[in-house]
């Protein structure tokens, strides 16, 4: 065997640059459309790993993540649980009673605590807006936002984009309609930061009292969100839709007097049969949970061929298993 | 050593390179492999597998990503030009595998592995583009043992450049390649990189000048 050697001049093969340089996860409104496929595509590998006999990779052997919630919660605590242990990472489970003890000293105490136990990643639940970026600015931790008050739920949203994602592909010029107390839910805030990131046009339907004061018709001071469409009705809001998105009525909305009735919410806004029909044709119907069947979604549309509400929960652990393996990358 | 003219021929004209008085050194790129000779690697290791394993019953090929992925396939098509039998062709990513994940920097970025056969008590040819150090191979047969229980594990590498760090060896090479610590070994394949070369770049020497 003869090889002739040449001389080429400069080489061509440019290594691809690393994507991910982040050391919290707190909001989507501070990742790049690049930053956040990355996610994605990581999330791609672990659904793989999930579909195994046995879901369990070592990638994080040697990291604690410790789950500091602060509200209660099922399916996020647990799905991120099960994303640290498919990696191989150790768990701990703290869940903070609903203290009197005044917010902020209490809170960076145990964060502290955590920090010196030797944790390297803290997911974190806490009913006050903003909390886990105090976590992440008075500690060396890896700070995930698992729901902030009414503020962000990156993870989920993340989980949502994914599960559209994988039916609908490139999300560029989709239509995804987010129904129901825009005002008080951090999943449709983060969504709408990671859509329309994607290119994705989101529309945000409710009761004039459930949307958020900036977007009430009439006011334009829209600075603390992006670009986003406005429907005060959801069979307009429907038409031709992609998906669409309920979210959770609350009882306590009701009891502060923001809604007239749960009957005029369900006959307004709840997402039935007849309304996704204007939709297109096969849309996806999502939810991210607990779900109040016959109030804000019908139970045949929750349990139609089009729902992907089962996919959600599956799904977030895949894209939850993506964040702590990107996340732990870098020194701490 | 078969191959010690590539040794010789890696180390290229010297007098020629970055060009022009303000030039700043960049590595020198030799090409070790053309189109031709990986094509004719491929072919001489398809048979190699073929021979060794006296037919091609119960072999599988699983392509480690990106560029194993490629060249199982390419080998798999010519076994099935030598053989008329099809090889089925896996991919393996082994990203969550990898020792060194605690102190890389960044992580890799991963890609899913797609094992669409069943592996138990199969010949498992693992298919790489370069063969080093030897810890992606150790990562591997890790993440195999994920899919099942092997009953034998090959391995077929285009370049084994040296250098191991684990007792790990090739059984099909297509090019040995003498190299130095700080060279860097790059197979191209046109699956991936729009064409097929194997080169190796070295990058200047300390204080060298070039005319």
């Amino acid at each position: 065997m003869r090889s002739e050697a040449r001389e080429l001049g400069q080489p061509t093969g440019v290594q691809e640059a690393p994507a991910w340089q982040r050391h919290h996860l707190l909001d989507l409104d501070e990742l790049t459309p690049r930053e956040i496929e990355l996610v994605l595509d990581t999330a791609e590998a672990m659904r793989e790993v999930l579909s195994r006999e046995v879901p369990r990779v070592p990638a994080l052997r040697g990291v604690t993540v410790v789950n500091l919630f602060y509200e209660p919660s099922t399916r996020t605590r647990a799905s991120f649980e099960l994303a640290a242990k498919a990696l191989g990472a150790d768990v701990v489970n703290i869940a903070a009673e609903q203290s009197s003890v005044r917010k902020g000293e209490s809170l960076l105490d145990t964060v502290r605590t955590i920090e010196a136990l030797g944790a390297q990643v803290l997911v974190l639940r806490h009913w006050q807006s903003g909390a886990p970026y105090l976590a992440a600015r008075h500690s060396r931790l890896h700070v995930v936002n698992a729901g902030d008050g009414w503020h962000a739920h990156p993870t989920q949203a993340l989980l949502d984009i994914y599960t559209l994602r994988r039916h609908l592909g490139d999300l560029r010029g989709r239509k995804v309609v987010i129904v129901g107390d825009i005002a008080h839910s951090r999943v449709a805030r983060s969504n709408a930061w990671g859509l329309t990131a994607l290119g994705a046009r989101v529309v945000l339907c409710g009761p004039p009292t459930l949307l958020p004061p900036a977007l009430r018709p009439g006011e334009d001071e829209a600075a603390a969100l992006p670009p986003l469409q406005v429907e005060t009705d959801l069979a307009q809001a429907m038409e031709g839709a992609d998906a669409v998105m309920a979210l959770r009525l609350q009882r306590e909305r009701m009891e502060g007097g923001l809604l007239p009735s749960l009957r005029e919410y369900i006959r307004l806004y709840q997402v039935n049969g007849q309304r996704l029909a204007r939709a297109r044709p096969g849309a996806l119907v999502l939810h991210p949970g607990p779900m109040n069947e016959g109030i804000e979604i019908a139970p045949e549309v929750a349990h139609s061929a089009q729902s992907v509400i089962q996919e959600q929960v599956t799904n977030g652990v895949a894209v939850r298993m993506a964040v702590l393996y990107l996340l732990t990358g870098g020194k701490a | 050593m078969p191959d010690s003219d590539s040794s010789k021929t890696a180390q290229g004209p010297s007098r020629l390179g970055v060009r022009g008085p303000f030039a700043t050194p960049s590595p020198r790129q030799y090409v070790l492999m053309t189109a031709d000779d990986i094509r004719r690697a491929v072919h001489r290791i398809a048979h190699e597998i073929i021979e060794r394993n006296k037919g091609v019953e119960g072999v599988v090929l699983v392509g480690m990503r990106t560029r194993g992925v490629p060249l199982a396939h390419r080998l798999a098509e010519a076994i099935r030009q030598f053989e008329g039998q099809a090889v089925p062709v896996g991919a393996l990513d082994i990203g969550l595998y990898r020792d060194d994940l605690p102190y890389l920097g960044l992580r890799p970025s991963l890609r899913p592995s797609d094992i669409p056969m069943d592996i138990e008590g199969k010949r498992v040819v693992l298919v790489d583009d370069v063969l080093y150090t030897g810890r992606s191979i150790r990562a591997a047969l890790d993440a195999l043992t994920d899919f099942g229980r092997p009953g034998q594990v090959q391995l077929a590498v285009l370049v084994d450049r040296g250098h191991r760090e684990l007792p790990i060896r090739a059984d099909y090479v297509g090019r040995n390649v003498p190299t130095s610590r700080r060279e860097e070994v790059q197979v191209r394949l046109r699956e991936v990189d729009g064409r097929d070369e194997v080169v190796l770049l070295r990058p200047p020497e300390e204080g060298e000048h070039e005319e």
